[in-house]
């Protein structure tokens, strides 16, 4: 009897410490965020809802998502407009472009050690930690001693065109925020297409081949009709990852501009959703407002995922590049 | 047999053509957009050792001055910034920390989800994968919260054990459902012998498992000591003394002050901060690239 016991608590034993420390980094926040959204809680009631959950400084209330849906904050119109394009701006570079960047790399590109060299370099800007993925640009981009200006300037781009910042002057700045995104992401969408590329029966496309098929009729008809599902599960998981990431952006704008990332990052136009929630959290202290903010995009990742597991399944989930012949 | 001839040749031509046609495809696609990486990188080492640059690639003169940083303490105007040392060891502090933990939690919770049957198994798989496709980021603020309530905000080296916990409970989903891989890929019969030659669960799982398993905790523990090295958003939002910085926010505080005048130190203090990851993805490049395929979000 207790060894029936025994056998039955044993996995849980195994998985207490995970559970533990999940409850902690997941769980709590999750609910916390869904509460502290109905809350009005800024710095003014902070240390009184700290000493006690449920003080009375601190009123529940739907004002937030008033000033969220119903045009209560002024500015919440410019930052969705700011997000739907940089959603949608590196979505095409991390769905569509790398899969040119694939094929061409599996596919196209013949030599091993060629193809080799390619693909770490393209992984080169995922591997490089956050920090320093933000001094290089900062260099890179600088117009006095980066590469950036004169490289244009190179290949033919007049000197008026090229802005006097890159990290201020606003198209300009949002074409950087698109541009180094879409660097860290296309190295996601060339992983997975490579591996299914590389997945891919060598005999269909040796048939095709045969047949006079020209490599990019192959590379048409052949490979990207058979990436349909990998190509889906990019652009589903992308989505996701790209509405809730800031980190980059923040990186970029709050130490190049040197100062306050929330005053640069507005003034840029690189405000996005999930910046403008950390930031009117922490250089606003307004924790409950920041939630509510937060909370939207709580709801839309909890809606993809369970799309996610309707659309792909869970075995799709795990191996993102299998291909279907 | 002219015709023949010269139709051969002009299929040849073609043949030619669209072997140039697509190499230029691939120089365009997959090779230009390289060369600002290529140059940022390049930037990095050459700057790091010189003192002028001209385009930020030719060096002028050789000098260790840009590294001065590990022997003299760094100012700028009145300010003096922390010696670089106290911080590197609360970085690697930071970084042991997750990596210990995420090692310990996730080689027991992965065994658990390979071998062990319970109820709720696939469910709980499920929810890690959901937890995976979720992003943590946003949940910084209820965090701060939580950080605050357990007294761990603005107490030092306590504060940064709490972000230790956090970023351990942000990374082992992941790093579990690696590992639950690896032991997935070692026969059952293995461990059937060990019990049936008396071991006990536990010590079967010690003495015969985990040697086995070793590259995927090997894999795991460079993978997220590296996550835990370079970790900066938490840092960055929860520690506020200087004292207690990591090299990340110390990085991004210099960038902003020294930008102008010391790209120099800049890139030597990067390339400093660096070291760990060229040597881990120097040694242990394939694993690591095997892990950050599926571990790393975008």
């Amino acid at each position: 009897m207790a060894k029936g016991l025994g056998r039955k608590a044993l996995p849980w034993l195994f998985l207490a410490p995970m559970l533990a420390l999940i409850a902690l980094s997941w769980i709590a926040p999750l609910f916390l965020t869904v509460y502290l959204g109905f809350t009005d809680l800024s710095i003014k009631n902070f240390l009184a809802f700290i000493r006690n959950f449920f003080t009375e400084k601190v009123h529940i209330t739907i004002d937030n998502f008033r000033r969220v849906f119903m045009g209560g904050d002024p500015y919440i119109s410019e930052v969705f407009k700011v997000t739907l394009l940089y959603v949608g701006s590196v979505l095409l570079i991390n769905a569509g472009y790398s899969l040119l960047l694939s094929i061409s790399i599996a596919y196209l590109v013949r030599n091993e050690i060629l193809s080799m060299i390619l693909r770490v370099s393209w992984l080169i800007p995922r591997i490089t930690p956050g920090i320093i993925y933000a001094l290089i640009w900062n260099w890179f981009i600088d117009p006095k001693y980066g590469l950036l200006n004169p490289m244009l300037s190179a290949i033919g781009v007049p000197k008026a065109w090229l802005p006097s910042s890159w990290l201020l002057d606003k198209p300009y700045s949002q074409i950087l925020m698109i541009v180094v995104n879409g660097y860290i992401g296309a190295s996601f969408g060339m992983i997975v297409y490579t591996a299914a590329i590389k997945s891919i029966p060598p005999d269909l496309i040796n048939a095709a081949l045969v047949d006079g098929a020209s490599d990019f009729q192959v590379a048409r008809n052949v490979i990207i009709p058979l990436l349909k599902w990998p190509m889906l599960f990019v652009t589903a998981w992308q989505t996701l990852s790209l509405l809730a990431s800031y980190d980059v952006i923040l990186m970029i704008w709050g130490s190049g501009g040197g100062g306050g990332y929330a005053g640069i990052a507005r003034a840029a136009g690189v405000m996005v959703w999930s910046l403008y929630s950390y930031s009117k959290a922490f250089s606003e202290y307004m924790y409950g407002y920041a939630s509510a903010i937060s909370l939207v995009l709580v709801v839309i990742g909890i809606v993809l995922i369970i799309v996610y597991f309707k659309l792909f399944g869970f075995r799709r989930l795990m191996e993102p590049s299998r291909v279907e012949v | 047999m002219a015709r023949a001839k010269g139709s051969l040749r002009r299929r040849f031509l073609r043949a030619k053509l669209a072997a140039v046609i697509k190499y230029l495809v691939v120089v365009v696609v997959a090779v230009v957009p390289l060369f600002p990486i290529w140059s940022m990188i390049a930037w990095l080492l050459i700057q790091s050792f010189s003192g002028r640059v001209i385009l930020g690639l030719i060096p002028s003169s050789l000098t260790i001055n840009n590294w001065r940083f590990l022997w003299s303490p760094i100012k700028m105007g009145l300010k003096e910034y922390p010696n670089i040392w106290p911080i590197t060891f609360n970085t690697l502090l930071l970084a042991l920390g997750v990596s210990g933990l995420v090692v310990l939690v996730s080689t027991m919770s992965g065994y658990a989800l390979s071998r062990m049957e319970f109820r709720g198994r696939t469910a709980l798989m499920e929810f890690i994968i959901a937890l995976h496709a979720f992003p943590s980021v946003i949940l910084l603020i209820a965090l701060f919260v939580i950080l605050n309530k357990l007294g761990l905000y603005g107490k030092g080296y306590m504060t940064l054990l709490g972000i230790v916990l956090i970023k351990a409970g942000l990374e082992i989903p992941m790093a579990s459902w690696i590992i639950k891989g690896f032991f997935d890929s070692i026969p059952w019969d293995l461990e059937w012998a060990a019990l049936v030659d008396g071991c006990s669960r536990w010590r079967a799982w010690r003495s015969v498992i985990v040697p086995l398993v070793l590259p995927g905790i090997g894999a795991i523990s460079i993978f997220s000591f590296l996550a835990g090295w370079s970790e900066f958003l938490l840092v960055f939002t929860y520690v506020k003394d200087e004292a207690y910085y990591t090299l990340p926010v110390l990085i991004y505080h210099m960038i902003g002050e020294f930008k102008f005048i010391d790209w120099g130190m800049l890139a030597a203090l990067g390339l400093f901060f660096t070291i760990p990851t060229l040597i881990f993805f120097s040694t242990s490049q394939k694993l690591l690239l095997r892990i950050y395929v599926g571990g790393v979000k975008r």
